[in-house]
């Protein structure tokens, strides 16, 4: 596939290229949507197409006005406080419970593994309007509906399983005769964790922590069922705009959001070269 | 240790035997592990599990109809509705006591609301009737307070029925009243002698004090206990006979009085507040939901009801969710059937490239993969409208007419393109990994043996691709079938999935039962899927990114 040989018929010639263009429409068909909407929040005009001031690159045709919005609209600047004031602390639940429970499952002895595996993984499986149903009934009962923390409890329930896959995984690579190695050296075992097995797996942590962070981030359904109009969030607000009222300053929300998503994968990203370093394979 | 004799028990260093202390490191090994994973166990047993559970439960649950109507469900039973005709004074009368309790403690409308999901006009019928019962009987009241004005006052009622220790509690407390009411407690006497006074007037003391938080000794009863009271004496003429003073005598004199009085029929009064009432058919919807558990919602959600004769399929124009769920099918399989198209080709280059343009390419994928699931269908939403960017592409190139714009959007075509595209990536990275791992050598030995490209592509590498197209389309199904925003932003009305009419329940027609027993079965038809995508790929080994 990398390269044509020198003795490829007119037949092979033709396929090969078109392959290649047939991926790159593919390519195209899979950014295409996410860059589109960029250009299109500096619109000047309350539009959710290109204007001809805008296709004739016309300063004129651009304005912030949209991110003003998004800056002084009470509505919108509330959704932003509930989403940086929920999904952190759903972060750090899921990551703390989730990180402890990856490094018990991954011990060689454990009584149960696969159901207990399979129920900390269903949060990820059951859709989520299942679980949204499921949590409103029951959290309406136990009084946490509505609530703060019934939200944040909801949210680091989802993201767990994405914690403990990526924390797995990392010690899946782990060398446990470097446990034993410390201990033999005089380390007790909290000195080995910290001095040893952390630094290994922190890779898979902070990614977990990137995945649980995203989930509970850019989560709307069980956002929409547990809580009030007080916990509204960026996504819930995003999902009421669209369905409502569509203002074009949910383009520019959209635009911000894409940015974070470059900052999580170019993190992400980062983390796989060292991890990759570290183990000693070949970086990519 | 190589020279220790069969009979000589192996120990380690200070002296207990290996196997022993083998076992006790096992142990604390085992419960080592388990006390790491015992705090998210419980977690998501609490936050999730047992969720799923109550909506599990609630999808069968029925016990407002015997929680409400409790006297009237017994004795409904005996009432036989293959007869067509409308049930006794009995059933009427229980009725009755029933629904003064549940009026006062206004839990009627949902009674109604309930049945209502049965059969249309039971709602209002309990709501209508709701406002006129609580003066059902009065010609009862009238007469017995004609009879005797000591009737009329609180007192009587509360000396009469209570037992004489609840009676010097409540003097103690009168006295001095700190803390609320010691609770009334009815006499047994009086219990034995006037069964469903003393039934109803309990009812009536509980609320009184818990609701109200007044005094039984201050606040009339309700005319219905005065009917209670005549139904009474009429069955026990010699119900003075277990009082004592002057209750005694006022018992007595009620009792002589009570075969006198001028009656009223409450089967009436109720065909009168409500023809309703009068119908044999809304009695045989309450008798088949008077059981705690139903299987009505799950009924309905497959298009059937349970009718008094057994069950059946609704009427044709009522038939919904068949066609909803197998249109979520369809759309699902639409959907992870272009995936794989889109998908295949994305991850043959990516395993086909070197690693080093392979991973430039990959972040074209995970940039998708990781960008909000609202900016995305935002993003589709500006594209696929009528005057959005595509139409305005195509009107400008000139392949459409300005005048009839394609409609991508509000129907199925926005349903499956937006959901193509964001589930993409979940069928590329599977299909990416598996492809990974095939040796690109069985191909060339294919074509060195004289195998064209075709051949060589479809009888060696494709059947070596498949376990990542079982796992990529498994799990793009699985995601699909239960999505909710995307449909319900680009899908209009027929885009919809089963998740829309799930969330409409929830929070619109607030038929909860039916909600649930809808979830139930998706929930089920998920779970399947998974376990047959566990034995394919298992859980272990699901990739993120």
């Amino acid at each position: 596939m990398s390269a044509l040989p020198p003795y490829a018929s007119p037949l092979q010639k033709t396929w090969h290229y078109s392959f290649r263009v047939i991926c790159g429409l593919i390519f195209f068909f899979l950014i295409f949507p996410i860059m589109v909407i960029v250009p299109l929040s500096f619109n000047a005009q309350d539009f959710f197409t290109f204007t001809p001031a805008m296709l004739a690159l016309d300063p004129a045709g651009y304005s912030l006005k949209h991110y003003n919005d998004f800056f002084t609209n009470p509505d919108w600047q509330q959704a932003l406080r509930n989403s940086v004031m929920i999904a952190p602390a759903a972060t750090i639940l899921a990551t703390f419970l989730g990180t402890l429970a990856a490094i018990g499952l991954s011990q060689s002895h454990v009584p149960y593994k696969s159901a207990i595996m399979a129920i900390l993984i269903s949060p990820m499986i059951v859709p989520l309007i299942i679980s949204a149903a499921g949590m409103y009934f029951f959290y309406s009962r136990i009084g946490l509906q509505g609530t703060y923390w019934g939200v944040v409890l909801a949210h680091a329930a989802l993201g767990t399983p994405f914690v403990i896959i990526t924390v797995t995984a990392t010690l899946v690579g782990f060398d446990k005769s470097l446990v034993r190695a410390a201990a033999s050296m005089g380390a007790d075992p909290v000195t080995t964790f910290f001095k040893v097995q952390m630094p290994l797996i922190i890779p898979g942590v902070v990614s977990g922590a990137l995945f649980a962070f995203i989930t509970s981030f850019d989560e709307v359904v069980v956002g929409l069922f547990l809580g009030s109009a007080s916990q509204q969030t960026l996504p819930w607000q995003m999902f009421t705009g669209l369905r409502e009222q569509i203002s074009p300053t949910i383009l520019a929300v959209a635009s911000l959001m894409v940015a974070i998503s470059i900052a999580l994968l170019t993190v992400l990203e980062l983390l796989r070269r060292r991890s990759e370093r570290l183990r000693g394979l070949t970086p990519g | 240790m190589s020279d220790t004799t069969s009979d000589q028990v192996l120990t380690t260093q200070d002296g207990k035997p290996l196997k022993a202390a083998l076992a006790r490191a096992l142990r604390r090994e085992k419960l080592r592990s388990f006390l790491l994973i015992a705090p998210l166990l419980i977690f998501v047993l609490i936050t999730f599990v047992a969720p799923i559970i109550d909506m599990l439960f609630r999808s069968v649950e029925n016990e407002i109809v015997s929680e409400t109507l409790p006297r009237t469900v017994v004795v409904l039973e005996e009432w036989d509705e293959a007869s067509g005709q409308a049930p006794g004074e009995d059933v009427y009368n229980a009725l009755l006591y029933d629904l003064i309790i549940a009026v006062e403690n206004k839990r009627h409308t949902q009674l109604g609301t309930r049945l209502n999901y049965e059969q249309t006009g039971l709602s209002s019928m309990f709501r209508r009737t709701g406002r006129r019962v609580d003066d059902f009987g009065e010609v009862y009241a009238d007469q017995l307070i004609d009879l005797n004005a000591a009737w009329k006052e609180p007192v009587t009622w509360a000396t009469m029925l209570a037992t004489p220790e609840w009676i010097s509690a409540q003097e103690t407390w009168a006295a001095n009243p700190s803390g609320p009411e010691p609770a009334f407690v009815v006499s047994e006497a009086a219990r034995n002698a006037l069964p469903t006074t003393a039934d109803l007037y309990g009812a009536f003391a509980r609320f009184i004090q818990t609701e109200d938080s007044d005094s039984p000794m201050e606040e009339d009863p309700w005319v219905p206990v005065y009917k209670a009271l005549y139904q009474d004496l009429i069955a026990n003429p010699d119900a003075a006979s277990a009082f004592s003073g002057e209750t005694a005598t006022l018992v007595g004199q009620a009792a002589a009085a009570a075969p006198n009085f001028e009656t009223v029929s409450i089967k009436e009064l109720f065909i009168d507040a409500d023809d309703d009432w009068g119908s044999a058919e809304n009695w045989a919807v309450i008798k088949t939901f008077a059981p705690k558990f139903t299987s009505g919602y799950f009924l309905s959600a497959a298009d059937a009801q349970l009718t008094p004769t057994g069950v059946e399929l609704k009427p044709e124009d009522e038939r919904i969710y068949l066609y909803l769920f197998y249109r979520t099918l369809l759309l699902s399989i639409m959907i992870t059937v272009s995936c794989l198209l889109l998908g295949y080709p994305i991850a043959f280059l990516l395993a086909a490239l070197p690693l080093r343009y392979s991973n430039l390419l990959l972040i074209l994928v995970l940039l998708p993969f990781w960008t909000s699931l609202l900016v995305r269908t935002s993003a589709w939403k500006v594209l696929l409208q009528q005057q959005g960017v595509i139409n305005d592409f195509l009107v400008w190139i000139g392949i459409i007419a300005d005048a009839n714009r394609l409609v991508m959007i509000n129907n199925q075509t926005g349903t499956i393109i937006a959901m193509t595209h964001i589930l993409l990536p979940f069928m590329i990275l599977p299909l990416y990994s598996v492809m990974k791992t095939i040796s690109p050598s069985y191909v060339r030995a294919a074509k060195s043996l004289g195998a064209n490209d075709w051949t060589a592509f479809w009888r060696v590498y494709f059947p070596q691709s498949i376990p990542g197209i079982g796992a990529g389309a498994i799990l793009v199904f699985i995601l699909s079938i239960g999505y909710y925003i995307t449909p319900e932003l680009v899908g209009g009305t027929s885009g919809i999935f089963i998740s829309n009419r799930i969330a409409f329940h929830i929070s619109s027609s607030l038929n909860w039962g039916l909600a649930a027993a809808l979830g139930t079965l998706l929930l089920v038809a998920v779970l399947l899927l998974f376990m047959v995508y566990d034995r394919i790929v298992g859980i272990d080994n699901v990739k993120l990114g």
